[in-house]
């Protein structure tokens, strides 16, 4: 062997050995503080883990699917289950239109300061969820809130949004809507912008009006944005948690804004089922991943 | 000529668009300025009729929330600079360095990425619990400190760096870690300066986690004071708005100053792929 490929044959060892080193503290991290507790997760569900197994873990005792066989008894559970889809498929649609119309708006050819109409619908994305649930709480205040003052202009209301069970999901979702439709109009804007503007001139020369060209051009070219933010807005919305913490006080009235993960919270992390609710984390995650796989299954069906 | 009612018509859209969106925070800004109680006076009014700065020193004096506002720049800004160098020593070692099973690797971690946090939330607070991380900064910071989202954006970007670049420095004798340092970090800088503010931004603004983890209300980040606040002081109104406009200015302002370069960093992941 020559020393050029001895050489070779020693840099490139080195250069697995730095690739390796360098990616050892991030799969480290990620093992441990996300891969075992997953892990753990799986186990914890199958036992009854509680308070007392917290100060002395000999007392645990293995219940298999004793967990989802109490889960499938419990009224409450189905109820935040069925708050939560609510949410995710009323929720999840309207934010992902508004998003499309808002892109639609500030893409159009004629508007003028584009950047600033969309600096502004993007501004509630990096605030805080807590400091704007705090913020509409007020806002929906049946007596001072600032959209009851509006609905009476318009002769309408008073709205008791947090307080009555049948408009507190309504409220809740469109607190959520206002919060995050820029994320996705941002995506769908750099959809828009990748059509070049000649197609759409080829097709007015064609005769066809503004509906058809949405049809036949923008939705088509769309189509792989639509499944990115499909995905992203449901699973994001499964773990809705934040806005019925602070704007009903974990769930109220109720429990019309009960969720899944505000289950979870309350049963392992204020009550202490640890065990329980690993499991209700479990059919959350179950309940993602048929989700995902179903939105992508769609969309291949589709193409 | 015909051009006019169509372009009177989208703006007045974007307009009523524009004020649904800022209005929560005029809102929220004016009340924070409101002497106590006036925001929950009949009739309503939305300015405040003598501006004070009131609620602002009762935030800090009275309830102490300078404190849990530099609990949450620490955490945002310690937490920001570990994943930094975490983040772009994997990216680019996914991208660029050979080596055995980096596919399999790399896409055994974008498929964990459909488990949500939650199903690991029970179990890691049992596991801090032993290492007595429970009630510390560092039982924020360290579980989130090597997101895959930050390491998938970091290869995406690392993946365009000119390979003859890297094998000249290599040839001329330089150490891997040398050449990631001298050469890969500032050539990566852009997408780092995105990162940067995604992770200080998403750390800030982070709600559940610091909940269950801190214990100690002098702990606190500012999410979690302000939500355990409006427990005790949901009627005062123009106090819990002064709150809020601590709570969300420095994400905003971030935000307004850098908002190039995060939005580009946004659209990476959906329509690269």
């Amino acid at each position: 062997m020559t020393a050029g490929g001895r050489n070779r044959v020693s840099r490139s060892r080195r250069e697995a050995r730095a690739g390796l080193a360098f990616i050892a503290p991030a799969l480290a991290l990620i093992a441990v503080f996300f891969v075992i507790p997953v892990v753990a997760g799986f186990l914890l569900a199958a036992t009854d883990f509680d308070i007392y197994a917290v100060g002395d873990p000999a007392t645990t005792r293995f219940v298999g699917l004793g967990n989802f066989a109490t889960l499938l008894h419990d009224p409450v559970f189905w109820k935040a289950l069925g708050n939560t889809f609510y949410f995710v498929l009323v929720g999840g649609p309207l934010s992902v239109a508004v998003s499309l119309g808002a892109a639609l708006l500030v893409n159009a050819r004629l508007v003028r300061c584009k950047g600033l109409f969309r600096t502004v619908y993007f501004a509630p994305v990096v605030t805080t969820m807590v400091a704007v649930a705090v913020v509409w709480r007020y806002l929906y205040h049946p007596r001072f809130g600032l959209l009851n003052q509006l609905l009476a202009l318009a002769g309408l209301g008073p709205v008791n949004w947090l307080g009555d069970p049948r408009w507190a999901m309504p409220a809740v979702i469109l607190m959520a809507v206002w919060k995050n439709f820029g994320y996705n109009m941002i995506i769908f804007v750099a959809g828009l912008q990748s059509v070049p503007a000649t197609i759409y001139e080829a097709a007015r020369v064609d005769g066809a009006g503004p509906w058809q060209q949405f049809r036949r051009l923008t939705l088509p070219a769309l189509r792989p944005m639509l499944v990115f933010v499909g995905v992203i807005t449901m699973v994001g919305y499964f773990q809705l948690f934040t806005e019925p913490y602070v704007m009903t006080n974990g769930g109220g009235p109720l429990n019309a804004t009960l969720s899944i993960v505000m289950y979870m919270y309350k049963q392992g992390f204020r009550w202490w089922n640890i065990g329980f609710g690993a499991a209700v984390a479990l059919v959350l995650f179950l309940i993602i991943l048929v989700g995902t796989l179903v939105q992508l299954r769609l969309q291949k069906g589709r193409e | 000529m015909r051009r006019w009612p169509a372009l009177v018509g989208l703006h007045l859209a974007l307009g009523i668009v524009a004020v649904a969106t800022l209005l929560p925070f005029l809102w929220m800004l004016s009340a924070s300025l409101m002497p106590a109680g006036e925001a929950s006076q009949w009739p309503p009014s939305f300015l405040p009729s003598r501006p004070t700065l009131e609620n602002y020193r009762a935030l800090f004096h009275r309830l102490d929330l300078g404190r849990c506002f530099l609990n949450s720049a620490f955490v945002a800004i310690v937490s920001t600079a570990l994943a930094l160098l975490i983040v772009s020593l994997a990216g680019y070692a996914f991208a660029k360095l050979h080596f055995p099973g980096r596919s399999r690797i790399y896409r055994a971690l974008l498929t964990a990425m459909v488990i949500p946090a939650q199903v690991a939330m029970l179990p890691l607070f049992l596991l801090l619990r032993e290492v007595g991380l429970v009630n510390t900064y560092w039982g924020v910071i360290i579980p989130a400190l090597a997101p895959v989202f930050g390491i998938f954006m970091v290869r995406q970007y690392a993946l365009s760096l000119p390979d003859e670049l890297l094998d000249a420095a290599r040839v001329d004798g330089a150490g891997e870690f040398t050449i990631y340092r001298k050469l890969v970090l500032p050539l990566l800088r852009p997408i780092l300066v995105t990162f940067g503010v995604f992770s200080f931004i998403g750390a800030w603004n982070d709600f559940m986690w610091p909940l269950i983890v801190l214990t100690d209300d002098r702990k606190y980040t500012l999410p979690v004071a302000l939500a355990n606040l409006i427990g005790e002081h949901a009627q005062d109104i123009e106090l819990m708005m002064a709150g809020s406009v601590l709570t969300v200015l420095p994400v905003l302002l971030l935000f307004l100053v850098l908002q190039r370069t995060y939005v580009e960093g946004l659209t990476m992941g959906g329509v690269k792929e």
